[in-house]
């Protein structure tokens, strides 16, 4: 009996363990985890508006939501309100649908959950785009003038490119391998200074995709808590009963 | 009509009204006495017998978050994965309903599969409980149903080319194959048309069935008495009893296994609520990554896996090639063969063999591979229906048959979950292979039940239930 449970719990672990297909590609650099850290996340939100936001909407995002990162209401309204006048409206780009993709190819996704769903064998949503964000080059041969490492041949141009300065990726001639970088024009922050800033957008994106997730865990602690309690009185309570049985 | 029943002038304000109620309502009272109070379960039931209580939790959880679900979803094809942010974000404590909804229906089939098991280790659905065994797989097969349904509605890219993968079998059907698939679309590609239908059956049809069903399982259930870990029945002629004729093996279920349930309870829902407050998505398995991009017609993700629950059934679906079919021609050949050189029938009974097993290949190679893939998949399902009458082992516990039968037991449930690793996987060559000696392996389990389950010899099983005082 004993082995049979044993041997079910150990063939289950073998398939949590090895998760899903691997999906190839260069390896995705570890984001820093910022959901709890306001300063950050404000930060974040503010590169999102002046950034993303012209070509890609967060449309199940109302920017009064804002407030969970610590922004008030007005401070919302001064400095991040650019494509609505109304804060309970949600986060909506200008941009032309059509247009969009005559230019880019194709529609600018929604970034709302873009953290949850790019998730994968290579880590979580927020390392993909960590590792997107930070491996943008220029190639002449694309439309928009810019290529990706991640992503090869994606539509959308290097939108943080003045931060970052102008860099060309340096290929194996035989292999295609990708090797590393090497800046052309120098940007507005250091290398160190841009992948800080990214890891704030990051941060942001990750916190937009589930607002709700830092509650989630803090209310999950008490729930457990409740439920360890609970339990130790129903075995108490079975103990109670059971002693008759004989 | 029950007799009417007088009470004391004298007597207390709550004996009063429990009277005034038992004089009108008396079903209530003996429903109460039938299947709480008076309804005696062996008292030796181990570990493995918490799960079917809990798949009674797990539905009543499924069920009252549905409700608060329906309440602000939009089965609408433009405002789906729109409805359910909403309720993610907008909607006061939206997130945890749909969460709790969500892992219920993983949750779901982990007890079901555990509750199933238990079935098999101790011959529960043996002679007098088939029909128990039976409305229990007809419910496993609503919930398959209800689990599908209820995946197309967040309008995700895995809910949207799952059910086109899924319904598109449908179209293998000869003949009727292509009609049918329309008529469960409601339209030639999944659409509007199709949420709205699979929403209505997901949140009314299914569930009314699965309830019904449900309260089968458990009138029969209460009818034949409860199998348990010896596979001793303690309610029997010969079991012993005490001069009031109650079994002496047994115990009344209620208060002595209510209260053990909410133990049991209480553990689940740690392990529950751990997983909706902490790891909701549970690494991609209970809510897949790519559920979080909007569903797109003209776009085909790279892979397409169906949820974990379905995905040893999609192997063997998977498994069935053209190269496979030779394989299973070659099991119907041996089969016939067997039976007409082996069996002790007359020679009309042999005949028809022959012309069946003759049809059956001809058949298996008109068709394409497809059909029968689909015919491997329910028939996975539909075999268990039969379980009762494959299974000719001369005791109905496992823990009194040959002790070589447990590493059998031991090597389905391993291959079960291969199958379910693999059908999570993208194809490979290795990967098919596997699948495809899992899925003879699966069947052959069953259908060879008849025989191994004979072979051995049993161990002597006792009087009396193996039970300690605790």
């Amino acid at each position: 009996m004993k082995k049979i449970i044993l041997s079910f719990i150990a063939a289950l672990g073998l398939v949590a363990g090895a998760a899903q297909a691997a999906t190839g590609g260069m390896a995705w650099d570890k984001a820093p985890n910022k959901t709890n850290d306001l300063p950050a996340l404000q930060n974040g939100a503010k590169l999102f508006v002046n950034y993303c936001l012209s070509c890609h909407s967060a449309a199940f995002m109302r920017y009064n939501r804002l407030k969970d990162i610590g922004l008030t209401e007005q401070q919302i309204k001064d400095n991040l309100l650019f494509t609505t006048e109304k804060i309970g409206e949600t986060m909506k780009s200008n941009i032309d649908p059509k247009q969009a993709k005559e230019w880019f190819g194709a529609n600018p996704p929604d970034l709302t959950v873009i953290a949850r769903s790019r998730a994968g064998a290579g880590g979580t949503g927020a390392d993909y785009l960590y590792t997107f964000l930070r491996s943008f080059y220029r190639d002449e041969a694309k439309a928009t003038g810019w290529n990706n490492v991640l992503f090869p041949n994606v539509g959308m141009p290097h939108a943080l490119w003045q931060l970052q300065g102008e860099r060309r990726a340096v290929f194996d001639e035989k292999t295609h391998a990708f090797k590393g970088w090497e800046q052309i024009t120098p940007g507005q922050l250091s290398a160190q200074d841009y992948d800080k800033q990214i890891a704030d957008l990051v941060g942001f994106l990750q916190w937009m995709g589930e607002p709700a997730q830092n509650t989630r865990v803090r209310i999950g602690v008490w729930v457990l808590v409740f439920l360890g309690v609970m339990t130790f009185f129903a075995w108490r309570l079975n103990a109670a009963f059971w002693k008759d049985v004989k | 009509m029950a007799e009417f029943k007088e009470i004391s002038p004298n007597a207390s304000a709550g004996a009063k009204l429990t009277n005034w109620f038992e004089n009108r309502f008396p079903t209530a009272f003996d429903a109460y006495r039938v299947h709480m109070s008076e309804y005696y379960a062996p008292k030796n039931f181990n570990f493995w017998y918490i799960f079917g209580s809990l798949a009674l939790l797990v539905l009543v959880i499924q069920i009252v978050t549905g409700i608060f679900l329906v309440m602000h979803y939009k089965p609408d094809a433009a405002k789906a994965f729109e409805s359910v942010e909403y309720i993610m974000r907008d909607v006061p404590w939206g997130w945890l309903i749909r969460y709790m909804h969500s892992t219920g229906a993983s949750a779901f089939f982990i007890v079901v599969y555990l509750h199933m098991f238990r079935g098999l280790l101790y011959g529960s659905y043996r002679k007098p409980r088939e029909l128990v065994w039976i409305f229990g797989c007809a419910i496993f097969l609503a919930l398959m149903a209800e689990a599908f349904m209820g995946y197309l509605l967040p309008w995700g890219q895995m809910s949207y080319w799952g059910a086109q993968v899924i319904v598109n079998l449908f179209a293998a059907i000869p003949f009727v194959g292509p009609d049918l698939a329309l008529l469960i679309r409601g339209d030639y590609v999944v659409g509007d048309a199709t949420l709205n239908r699979f929403f209505s059956f997901h949140v009314i049809a299914v569930p009314l069935v699965l309830l019904g069903l449900v309260v089968a399982h458990l009138l029969a259930l209460h009818d034949v008495g409860s199998n348990n870990p010896d596979g001793i029945e303690i309610k029997g002629p010969n079991a012993p009893k005490d001069a009031k004729g109650k079994p002496l093996d047994g115990i009344p279920f209620h208060p002595y296994y209510t209260v053990h349930d909410i133990l049991g309870v209480c553990l689940f829902l740690m392990a529950f609520t751990a997983v909706v407050f902490f790891a909701p998505e549970a690494g991609g398995y209970f809510l897949e990554y790519n559920n979080f991009i909007p569903a797109d017609p003209l776009v085909t993700p790279a892979h397409i896996a169906p949820v974990w629950y379905f995905t040893p059934f999609y192997s063997m679906l998977r498994a069935i090639t053209t190269e496979m079919m030779y394989a299973l021609i070659a099991c119907v050949v041996l089969a016939a063969a067997f039976g007409v050189l082996k069996g002790r029938m007359p020679a009309i009974f042999k005949g028809i063999i022959v012309v069946a097993a003759a049809v059956g290949v001809l058949l298996m190679l008109s068709i394409d591979a497809k059909f029968w893939g689909v015919v491997v998949m329910g028939g996975a399902v539909i075999i268990l229906f039969f379980l009762p009458w494959l299974d000719c082992s001369p005791v109905k516990s496992i823990r009194y048959r040959p002790s070589w039968h447990k590493y059998v037991y031991a090597v389905f449930v391993v291959n079960f979950v291969i199958l379910a690793y693999l059908g999570v996987q993208a194809p490979s060559p290795i990967g098919e292979r596997v699948s495809q000696v899992g899925t003879l392996f699966y069947f052959g389990f069953f259908l060879l039940m008849p025989w191994w389950s004979r072979l051995g010899e049993p161990k002597q099983v006792p009087d009396r239930v193996t039970f300690a005082a605790h």
